[in-house]
């Protein structure tokens, strides 16, 4: 039985349609034993009634209607499946152009990513348009899993030059040499997902499972300066509680400890942590990730949405800022769009103001001045918020970067907001791809 | 590749060598209670599904935590089919009243008695509860409505968002789901339509047990082995009742038994199982071959879509 101390890794998967990623993770799912019989059944007796001979292992995950008629995925399914070393939560995110938002959220809460290509057509424009988005978005570690290698005879060279190209291509995003691995596999067939394979004596690297069960999971930000957004004020008067005032939230990065000064975001006050709570007892210290209750000293006026910030580095509270947004809605963006901004646990009013900035996604290039963003576009904006926001450059901390566009009348999600010009990743992609580029990205705004 | 510095994350500094991370029932727990706090902090009027059940009694537990040393800020709200089996019912009692909380039911035999609802042939009424609990989220004004599904159910579940935004017939439209981004979570709703909230989103089965053995959470007894009087039907050990049956041709036997859900007792089976502690039951669960819903919910098998289509209709 696998022990309860074991650690979460969460992961997204990524690929061009037909690069068989549902299967892959249907590979993964069956050889880790995660299928049980019954859900096992039923895709033998549906992959029966389809007229194949063997079980197609996509249908254990393309779970709506509308997709298993279409044969894609097509919106966001999470996956859990477990080994005796680690737990995973799966985010697999369609391969379809017009789904990348889908990408886009998969990607967000990810430690890492799992593309796919096909080893008979190489890495593709959209496989680099996926790893600039995962990029973009802070995701740590990339595996390129070169599927359907049974396809090209097991050959040796035609993996090298794909795991080549691609490497070549994440270093150029900025990943560095060793958070990029490229593996071998037949999702179908099942080489090198969980077993490894007889057919590729030329590849010593670790299986695909091997790789997700042993890859240092990125601990969160503890080292950074404390950031405690503010959810909820909790509030009783018991015996045992007396004018009991909590300020409840998850530390978002850094630590906290009795005794430490802070500084509450906007208002500017200062204090210090007198008791970090929980209802298993006092801590000495809270970590980024856990939900705690901080007691303050000092009787100041906190209210949700505010931050508790490190008094040594608070972020400075902005009411104009760049940001790079994922366009996720049909409507289209246009400068001078009155919208939401969620960021932490305050949502005020914003305007866009400009737009800076498009990334090109066909020609990995950036267009300066576009009119509009539309779905799935990818650009550089200005924010104007109605009130000031203590916000942290998203390449510094993805939690206190992070920011959703909102519409204000009918509440959708807009856009995925980053913090500062986070297109940095994009506009390489631009160079890396030897086309000319019309704007740069990552020249200094405005 | 340990040395390299996470450059693209939010990773500056190398951590200390000698911090463990958060184990993955610390993560699931922080998480949960992140949600049932946002939530808090943006409903006028949110609730919890409450059942008795394994899920919604680690739903109510955590919550308890999540406002700890205050009281819950919500009520409760359970839809009672008439046909659960007394051990819960008592349980589902005894706890609202430890923790000193609000107990709203809605009664699917009040709307079989009046006519709003009729008994379907099959005896069964997991399908009649969608009505009285949309009635029920109407009449208390529910605005956000806590569930215990978990995205490792089933495969439609799977795609599910922990805020599902519900139109004022109570429906999910898997199209209009919204993309859920970071920990950010989107709340806005229109009058009239209502969040479905799931904090336990990403907890597997055998997660929620190790995490009932962690927390040492009491649950009813029916989740350990035990003897009862049983009947055969449609491959599922059914508890003889009053409600639904044994028919004439389905002969009672004592066995050793003990349930991995909980819900209506005409659709719910048991499991032969000898497991009678939480460690024996956490071993029975890793070892099983079946998925909890395909071993005991007849609902589920009614078609390969069958809990898309419920969830379609407002179902949880």
């Amino acid at each position: 039985m696998a022990t309860t101390t074991q650690d979460l890794l969460r992961l997204a998967t990524a690929g061009s349609v037909d690069d068989g990623k549902s299967t892959l993770v249907g590979r993964l799912l069956y050889d880790t034993k995660s299928v049980l019989a019954d859900t096992l059944d039923a895709v033998h007796r549906a992959s029966v009634d389809k007229g194949l001979s063997t079980p197609d292992l996509s249908l254990l995950v393309d779970g709506l209607r509308s997709e298993r008629e279409q044969g894609i995925t097509i919106d966001v399914a999470y996956r859990y499946f477990a080994t005796p070393r680690r737990s995973f939560v799966l985010a697999d995110t369609p391969g379809h152009v017009q789904y990348t938002r889908n990408t886009v959220t998969g990607a967000s809460t990810a430690q890492l990513a799992v593309l796919l290509v096909d080893a008979r057509k190489g890495v593709l424009e959209q496989t680099r348009r996926h790893a600039a988005v995962l990029a973009l978005l802070g995701v740590p570690r990339l595996v390129l899993a070169v599927n359907k290698i049974d396809l090209v005879s097991y050959d040796e060279a035609t993996f090298e030059v794909i795991a080549k190209e691609f490497t070549d291509h994440a270093t150029a995003l900025g990943y560095p040499i060793g958070s990029v691995l490229s593996i071998p596999v037949s999702a179908l067939v099942g080489d090198n997902v969980v077993e490894r394979s007889g057919h590729t004596p030329w590849y010593v690297g670790p299986t695909l499972l091997e790789h997700l069960e042993t890859v240092p999971v990125e601990p969160d930000p503890h080292d950074a300066p404390l950031r405690f957004p503010v959810q909820y004020v909790i509030r009783t008067n018991t015996a045992e509680h007396t004018d009991y005032r909590g300020y409840a939230g998850q530390v978002a990065a850094g630590t906290v400890r009795p005794g430490d000064e802070v500084v509450v975001l906007p208002s500017g006050l200062r204090t210090t942590v007198a008791r970090v709570d929980t209802p298993d007892g006092e801590l000495a210290e809270a970590e980024a990730g856990q939900s705690v209750t901080l007691v303050l000293a000092d009787d100041i006026d906190i209210s949700r949405g505010d931050l508790i910030a490190a008094a040594v580095e608070p972020p400075l509270a902005v009411d104009e800022f760049e940001a790079t947004l994922a366009w996720l809605s049909d409507k289209p963006l246009r400068a001078g769009a009155r919208v939401l901004v969620k960021h932490g646990a305050r949502t005020v009013r914003a305007v866009v103001g400009e737009l800076n900035a498009r990334f090109d996604e066909q020609k990995l290039t950036s267009v300066p001045d576009p009119t509009s963003l539309e779905l799935n576009e990818i650009g550089r904006v200005l924010v104007r918020t109605a009130e000031p926001l203590p916000v942290d450059d998203y390449a510094v901390n993805r939690r206190t970067g992070a920011f959703l566009v909102i519409d204000a009348a009918d509440g959708s999600t807009l856009a995925a907001g980053l913090v500062g010009a986070g297109l940095q990743a994009l506009s390489t992609t631009g160079s890396a791809s030897g086309a000319s580029t019309a704007g740069d990205l990552v020249s200094p705004g405005p | 590749m340990a040395e390299d510095d996470g450059d693209m994350s939010t990773q500056q500094t190398q951590p200390g060598p000698t911090r463990a991370p958060l184990d993955a029932l610390a993560r699931l727990e922080s998480e949960a209670i992140h949600i049932f706090r946002e939530v808090a902090g943006e409903f006028d009027r949110p609730v919890i599904l409450f059942s008795g059940g394994k899920d919604s009694t680690v739903l109510l537990h955590l919550a308890v935590k999540a406002f700890w040393p205050a009281p819950v800020p919500f009520p409760l709200l359970h839809v009672d089919t008439g046909h659960n089996l007394d051990e819960v019912i008592e349980f589902r009692d005894r706890t609202v009243e430890r923790y000193g909380l609000r107990l709203v039911v809605a009664n699917v035999q009040d709307y079989i008695d009046d006519g709003r609802l009729e008994e379907r042939p099959d005896g069964t009424r997991n399908p009649l509860q969608t009505v009285p609990l949309l009635d029920a989220i109407t009449t208390g004004k529910f605005d956000a409505v806590f569930g215990g599904g978990r995205r490792d159910e089933e495969r439609a579940r799977a795609k599910e968002r922990i805020f599902s935004l519900r139109n004022s017939f109570g429906q999910w439209e898997p199209r209009r789901q919204r993309p859920e981004l970071w920990n950010l979570y989107n709340g806005r709703h229109r009058a009239g339509e209502h969040v479905r909230v799931f904090p336990l989103s990403n907890w597997t089965e055998l997660d929620v047990w190790r995490y009932i053995k962690r927390e040492a959470i009491v649950l009813p007894s029916i989740y350990f082995a035990h003897t009862r009087e049983v009947f055969q039907r449609d491959g599922m050990w059914l508890t003889a009742g009053p409600w639904f049956g044994p028919r004439a041709d389905e002969p009672v036997e004592e066995l050793t038994v003990r349930y991995r859900t909980v819900g209506d007792g005409s659709c719910t089976g048991a499991v032969l199982s000898e497991a009678a502690d939480l460690d024996e039951v956490i071993a029975e669960v890793s070892a099983s071959r079946l998925t909890e819903r395909g071993a005991t919910r007849a609902d589920d098998r009614l078609s390969e879509a069958a809990m898309e289509d419920r969830k379609r209709e407002g179902y949880f």
